[in-house]
């Protein structure tokens, strides 16, 4: 056994050679040492307007806005449109519609045989569906944001 | 006649499902532009090469996959076909939402290809209407909230499944692109075998097809009732179970986890020749830091590299070069720094001047874990391990949320003049904003 250069003193503490080792990980315990917070159990998740905004993400999908034919609905130039797939397209829903080669964006209308494209503003016709000509309900408009240049 | 309940000795029986996109590709163009409606849509390949993909409507006019377009000029005018370059980012979006919705029907699923997913229905026959009413409801949901046509095939085993879903695309058995193996009797099954031609099978390629066709194996119904001791000693152990699984033993289970792959491949073709050797060291450095980030998702390193480049083949008529070359790297890594100066060290050894370069290419290899690296005896590791790691997690991070390429080394180039021919290429409508389709509100 070589002769260890062991520090003597009161309080040094020397594990005998060979010991059995128990590694503590550092780090996994939270110690905190200033009085601890009143706030702690009110926690929360902060919000997340991903959340608010789109229900099911995997049927979302978003489209720009071009025009103003739907301002009554408060939807502009520019905005960007919230389109849910999943949820099924029923009277009086705004939807994104495919009609003779084009993308709109409208207030779907469906009542007593009638089926038709209403716009939201007195400037635009409404635009009736007639028998033969084929109309797509891509999906329904659940909400709308923007963002400003600021 | 593969019932779960007909299995006295308790042992679980499998049934397995495969739903596969019909057309994705051009399906994914469809979905997004209403002036392709009823049209004849191709997609290419990259640098706008061959077809890989047809709408319903071009499968119609007789036009095989694979063929070159250049070669379809006549036809796409007369028919106005549509071609599109391949959007990858688009299609890559849309299969994982499909993934997705399908993760809705089952616990277990096997991501195949982009485009088709098996999935463990066993235990699902017991709802009403059986495993035909599931199926339909997955065709469904697919449909309802993605806008994409799916077919489902279902089967005991992953093979039969396959060759269900066949049969529902082709409308040879089962309804409305559903179609149910295990409900079907001995005779049904017999004819619709018969009918099949052997080649339809997974994993029987055009090698096997044509030494089973000497054999006198035509059809699906033959393979299956072959003696598949004979299959094993005459092709391999992969046929005879393919026998097996045909009549119904289940011998191959659903691969939930992709194996991580044990090679990283990053090549194109150029839009245009390359002559000169600062232009191919850009096109090898922006692969490398293409293949080098693929690497660090998977959390392995990188223990060789190959370089090659190569004239254009196809042109017998100009001088032709080609030279590929392999180097083990002193210790294993996955920086981007570290893979590209290696990359490019080879590519200044194999470049010879003269030569139009068609192509090139680089291959990570020797892929392992990072964390059962090998330190090197001569390399000092430690510290700068560490700021290599660090480094490269900034590098992913930036371009992954502001898009590939960035961050990006010098060495890429600015210009990129070798970049790939993409002419046709449709906006990324799900995964960048400058490119959201537009609605008129007029």
């Amino acid at each position: 056994m070589p002769e260890l250069a062991v520090p003597t003193g009161v309080g040094v503490f020397i594990p005998l050679l060979g010991a059995p080792r128990l590694e503590l990980p550092l780090g996994a315990v939270k110690v905190s040492a200033g009085f601890p917070s009143p706030a702690a159990d009110y926690e929360d998740r902060r919000l997340d307007i991903n959340e608010y905004l789109v229900r099911n993400p995997v049927s979302t999908f978003f489209f720009a806005v071009e025009g103003d034919s739907m301002e009554g609905a408060e939807i502009f130039d520019g905005d960007i449109l919230v389109v849910d797939k999943s949820v099924r397209p029923r009277h009086g829903h705004i939807v994104v519609a495919f009609v003779d080669g084009q993308r709109l964006v409208k207030r779907l209308f469906r009542r007593a045989g009638r089926v038709a494209l209403v716009a939201e503003n007195p400037n635009y016709p409404t635009l009736d569906i007639q028998e033969g000509q084929e109309l797509e309900v891509w999906g329904v408009v659940v909400g709308k944001f923007k963002r400003f240049g600021a | 006649m593969w019932s779960a309940s007909s299995s006295g000795l308790g042992l679980e029986v499998s049934v397995f499902a495969l739903v596969d996109c019909n057309n994705f590709y051009a399906s994914c163009e469809k979905l997004f532009n209403p002036k392709l409606k009823d049209r004849p849509v191709v997609v290419l390949s990259n640098n706008d090469g061959c077809v890989v993909a047809r709408s319903a409507e071009v499968k119609t006019l007789g036009i095989p996959m694979g063929a070159p377009w250049f070669k379809l000029r006549d036809e796409a005018k007369r028919y106005g076909i549509v071609a599109f370059s391949s959007n990858y980012a688009l299609y890559a979006d849309l299969s994982n939402r499909c993934v997705e919705v399908l993760s809705g029907f089952t616990p277990n699923i096997e991501v195949y290809s982009i485009d088709e997913s098996f999935l463990e229905l066993s235990g699902f026959e017991a709802r009403p209407g059986g495993l035909m009413a599931y199926g339909a409801e997955i065709r469904q949901r697919v449909a309802d909230w993605l806008g994409l046509a799916v077919c489902v095939g279902i089967g005991p085993s992953k093979t039969l499944a396959k060759l269900a879903n066949h049969a529902a695309k082709k409308n040879l058995a089962g309804a409305n692109g559903v179609c149910d193996f295990t409900i079907l009797s001995q005779d049904v099954l017999n004819a619709l075998f018969e009918r099949i031609e052997v080649g339809e099978v997974w994993g029987i390629g055009r090698k096997i097809n044509a030494r089973l066709e000497a054999m006198g194996i035509r059809t699906v119904r033959q393979l299956r009732d072959a003696d598949a001791e004979l299959m094993r000693t005459k092709f391999s152990v992969v046929v005879e179970r393919t026998v097996r699984e045909l009549r119904g033993v289940s011998c191959l289970e659903l691969q939930e986890v992709v194996p991580e792959k044990q090679q990283i491949m990053s090549s194109r073709s150029f839009g245009q020749l390359v002559y000169e050797l600062p232009e191919l060291e850009e096109a090898v450095a922006s692969y490398v830091a293409k293949a080098a980030e693929k690497l660090r998702s998977q959390d392995s390193l990188a223990g060789a590299i190959q370089v090659y480049i190569r004239t254009n083949v196809f042109k017998p008529e100009v001088p032709q070069y080609q030279r590929a070359v392999t180097v083990p790297l002193p210790e294993a890594s996955s920086d981007t720094r570290v893979l590209t100066r290696w990359a490019v060290r080879v590519l200044r050894c194999i470049y010879r001047p003269g030569f139009g370069y068609h192509k090139a290419g680089i291959t990570l290899m020797n892929i392992a874990p990072a964390t059962n690296q090998q330190f090197s005896l001569f390399v000092a590791a430690g510290e700068e391990d560490a700021r290599s790691l660090k480094l490269m997690r900034v590098l992913d991070g930036i371009n992954g949320k502001y898009g590939r390429g960035t961050l990006r080394l010098a060495a890429e180039g600015v210009e990129k003049v070798w970049q790939m021919r993409r002419g046709n290429l449709s906006p990324r409508y799900t995964t960048e904003w400058d490119c959201l389709a537009v609605v008129q509100a007029r």
